[in-house]
């Protein structure tokens, strides 16, 4: 049977990112290409978040391991490029609602220009309240901000927006 | 590349060279400041700065591959402090917080106007990460410009320590714009249009700010940019970083970790 990118795709909801697992690499928005085969040979091609992400390969070996495993499929190559450069644009919505369930607040859309004000006003993933603080622009990866709710006096992080 | 000669493709491989190099090194310089930044915020945001920067110079190299350099852990890891290009600027130890911060906020807004210009580049690969670079960097100029302006604008010892890191550190950035020979090559094609236009740009950037955090540019006649890294002319600081950096690598090149 001839698999369809379509197919591929399905698969790849499963492939969550290693360091957030609420969030699946398709909807993350990294998944740039997919291609099928006559003889269902599969080749995906991913984008990186940020340049130095250290998960790189092993989302690279994670999305090869998902779809050898699908009926029929022949030989697999994943490869990451910049042909696509991701921005927080990219995560669909479903990816936002995911981040904010795994605790991170979801990055506001922008239009291509960032400046620290629009971290500042970042809604707190617990409590809803707009009353924080930005504390730094660098987190514990080099996706996430960290905050500061002043209403339900806890530390957040949140996902920052990239252009 | 089919757009490449021969010319062209030596003159993006110096123009890669020197970005990748700097950027190796400025990240290895900033990671030197995981565990002892003044705050613990600082700590983590020089880190995260050293794995970006690191990160970016590791597709950089990657690029130097595809024209036929070595591949990237043996280009990091392999050569001899002669046989690189970064700016002295970048290989000086980290010193105090304040060499540090103004040296971060030279050269990032440099890097920042750099990958802006090869956004558009005839060079379609290194546009495309350059593209990807600037939105990264974007967060390293606002962490260097909330700094400086902070501190130039707080106590008396802390303006004083800004101005008299600016003195010291302004001929090292300049540094940063040495030409090289393929100057004329790499606007023809249309790749990059040159360290002077770059340098300008720069000042056009950095100079505002720092006057309007009240801090003085150092005195146009006693600018004297330090050259050399180039042309692979560095000073006694790099071969211990390279030799600490590789330390790894030299007693197992196949070594994961």
């Amino acid at each position: 049977m001839k698999l369809s990118e379509e197919n591929i795709r399905e698969a790849l909801y499963d492939v969550k990112d290693p360091e957030i697992p609420t969030i699946s690499l398709v909807d993350l928005g990294i998944v740039t290409g997919i291609s099928v085969s006559d003889t269902n040979d599969v080749n995906v091609q991913l984008t990186p978040t940020f340049a130095g992400c250290p998960a790189l390969r092993i989302m690279e070996d994670l999305v090869a391991d998902r779809i050898k495993i699908i009926d029929g499929v022949n030989n697999v190559t994943v490869s990451t490029n910049f042909d696509v450069q991701w921005n927080t644009n990219m995560i669909s919505e479903v990816g936002l609602k995911a981040l904010k369930k795994h605790g991170l607040a979801p990055p506001p859309r922008h239009d291509g220009y960032i400046e620290l004000d629009v971290l500042s006003d970042t809604a707190c993933p617990y409590c809803g309240s707009r009353n924080t603080t930005l504390e730094t622009p660098f987190g514990p990866t080099l996706c996430r901000s960290m905050h500061y709710c002043k209403n339900c006096k806890q530390a957040f992080e949140g996902f920052k927006p990239v252009t | 590349m089919d757009f490449f000669n021969e010319d062209h493709i030596a003159a993006a491989k110096d123009l890669l060279y020197k970005m990748a190099d700097d950027q190796l090194i400025i990240g290895h310089r900033n990671s030197e400041w995981t565990g002892l930044g003044p705050l613990l915020e600082e700590d983590i945001a020089f880190s995260s700065m050293a794995q970006d920067k690191i990160g970016q110079s590791e597709h950089l190299y990657e690029l130097l591959h595809q024209l036929g350099e070595s591949d990237p852990d043996n280009v990091a890891f392999t050569r001899n402090a002669d046989q690189f290009h970064c700016c002295h600027l970048v290989e000086w130890p980290i010193g105090e917080y304040d060499f540090s911060l103004i040296r971060h906020f030279l050269f990032d807004f440099a890097e920042a106007v750099r990958f802006d210009m090869l956004a558009n580049s005839s060079y379609e690969d290194l546009a495309k990460i350059a593209r990807k670079y600037r939105g990264e960097i974007k967060y390293h100029t606002m962490h260097a410009n909330t700094w400086v302006q902070q501190l130039a604008t707080g106590s008396d010892e802390s303006k004083s320590r800004m101005q008299n890191a600016l003195n010291e550190t302004w001929n090292l950035a300049l540094g940063i714009f040495e030409e090289g020979k393929y100057e004329d090559t790499l606007k023809t094609a249309g790749i990059f249009e040159g360290e002077a236009v770059l340098k300008r740009r720069w000042m056009d950037s950095v100079i505002p700010l720092l006057e309007k955090y009240g801090l003085n540019v150092p005195d146009e006649s006693t600018w004297a940019p330090v050259y050399g890294g180039r042309q692979g002319f560095h000073t006694g600081h790099l071969q211990p970083l390279l030799s600490e950096m590789t330390e790894v690598y030299a007693i197992d090149p196949t070594a994961d970790w």
